[in-house]
């Protein structure tokens, strides 16, 4: 097969109004329109979604997972940023 | 399963790697037996990702190659309602596929290549689609067995350790009850009917029982690759493990409809619980998976067919898209 491929987009969908869109996969197409609608015949056969982002995959910047514990060292010894790190004396209520 | 041809024995042994440090190598295993989910962009041995490129792209070739015995009846389903339902059980097939390709993408392997390897005969899919629709009724035998074996297979799928592949599986096990059930209800129409269709019925389930049997794969004893694969949870259960799990769960369906198991043999064993059942012709599976099917090239013909015929369709939206960019640009 000789053809050049089309795109990536990868795929998020908004299940319902109130949700985040969510990474539901990928679709090849050859320019954005096509790209939604592939996205929608692939991904919401069933009512899955109310809106979909389709972004080129390329364009996609990643954490690299060979430094994910330096990345997120930052926050590792915080635990000052919990709630769950406070005592709160016997007899205080609503804090 | 789908993925049968990972199975067979005299295949060439796996690709030696070269040599990866015995401390990832032994730290990914700790992941996997903690039961983390690999993603796509992780450190993984190289033979896992091998193993799960071939695994996932054979089950996507399934799924688009599946559509055709079914596609046989689209033109011909009895009802407009039948046909409706087809319609949108074809259409899940090849959601299914892509799905599973886009899965497979993750692991850094290109869709044209895999597409390429399904053409040239290079991939193998499933035995199962190596085998003529003949009847009407083969449609309800394939819904009902042909997607109640895959759903037994795939259930498991959907805890793989790799997770874009684990994903891709519980969209595809929601779908596959539908199918599943579409499949049976057309069995008991039928099996309900005159009895030229109760015969239609039952032709069709002498038909698809073994062929269905095989889907899981060679006994344990002959599989080549399961070990490994168990212990990096692509697998959970092993081929015959299932395989009694779909005749238990199957043959009082079969009983329901009223229909007949064709297997001289099979008996509820009352120590076991389970179904003691016949030998399966492993000749003929092998046969099949080797393209000597009834149906192997002519699967591949009509997907090489229309794979041409598309050819000025992909061409004409990529150089639309060129235009429309370069009208945006200037």
């Amino acid at each position: 097969m000789t053809d050049k491929e089309w795109p990536l987009y990868e795929v998020f969908i908004r299940a319902k109004a109130g949700l985040s869109h969510r990474h539901a996969g990928s679709v090849h197409a050859a320019d954005d329109q096509m790209a939604l609608e592939n996205a929608r015949d692939t991904y919401t056969r069933r009512m899955e979604g109310v809106s979909i982002w389709v972004v080129p995959s390329e364009r996609i910047v990643a954490s690299d997972p060979t430094e994910t514990s330096a990345f997120f060292e930052p926050a590792e010894d915080k635990i000052y940023r919990h709630p769950t790190f406070y005592d709160i004396p016997d007899g205080v209520e609503n804090l | 399963m789908y993925t049968q041809g990972l199975d067979q024995k005299g295949q060439t042994a796996p690709k030696r790697d070269g040599i990866e440090d015995p401390a990832k190598l032994e730290a990914f295993q700790t992941r996997v037996d903690d039961e983390e989910k690999i993603e796509a962009k992780d450190w993984m041995p190289e033979a896992y990702r091998r193993t799960l490129v071939r695994q996932i792209s054979q089950h996507a070739h399934s799924e688009i190659i599946g559509m055709q015995p079914e596609g046989n009846w689209l033109t011909r389903a009895p009802s407009l309602k039948r046909k409706a339902i087809l319609l949108a059980k074809v259409q899940d097939e090849a959601g299914h596929g892509l799905y599973l390709y886009s899965a497979a993408e993750t692991l850094g392997v290109s869709r044209n290549q895999m597409v390429a390897d399904l053409l040239s005969g290079k991939a193998k899919y499933s035995s199962i689609f190596n085998y003529p629709t003949l009847t009407w009724a083969d449609i309800g035998a394939v819904g009902w067995l042909v997607d109640g074996a895959a759903i037994m297979n795939q259930i498991p799928l959907c805890r793989c350790s790799y997770g874009p592949y684990a994903r891709a599986m519980v969209r595809v096990c929601k779908e596959e009850s539908f199918h599943q059930r579409q499949g049976f209800d057309i069995m008991h129409e039928l099996s309900r009917g005159t009895d030229a269709q109760k015969a239609m019925a039952q032709d069709a389930l002498d038909r698809w029982w073994w062929p269905s049997l095989m889907m899981f794969g060679p006994g344990d004893a002959e599989s080549k690759h399961s070990a490994q694969s168990m212990a990096w949870k692509i697998k959970r259960f092993s081929n015959d493990e299932l395989r009694q799990k779909f005749v238990d769960v199957t043959v009082p369906q079969a009983e329901f409809l009223g229909l007949r198991v064709p297997d001289d043999d099979l008996r509820l064993n009352k120590e076991t619980g389970h179904y003691d059942f016949g030998e399966i012709d492993w000749q003929e599976f092998f046969e099949v998976l080797a393209g000597n099917g009834p149906c192997n090239r002519q699967r591949l013909e009509t997907r090489n067919k229309a794979q041409d015929d598309g050819a000025w369709v992909r061409e004409a939206a990529r150089i639309y898209a060129e235009k429309q960019a370069a009208k945006a640009a200037a």
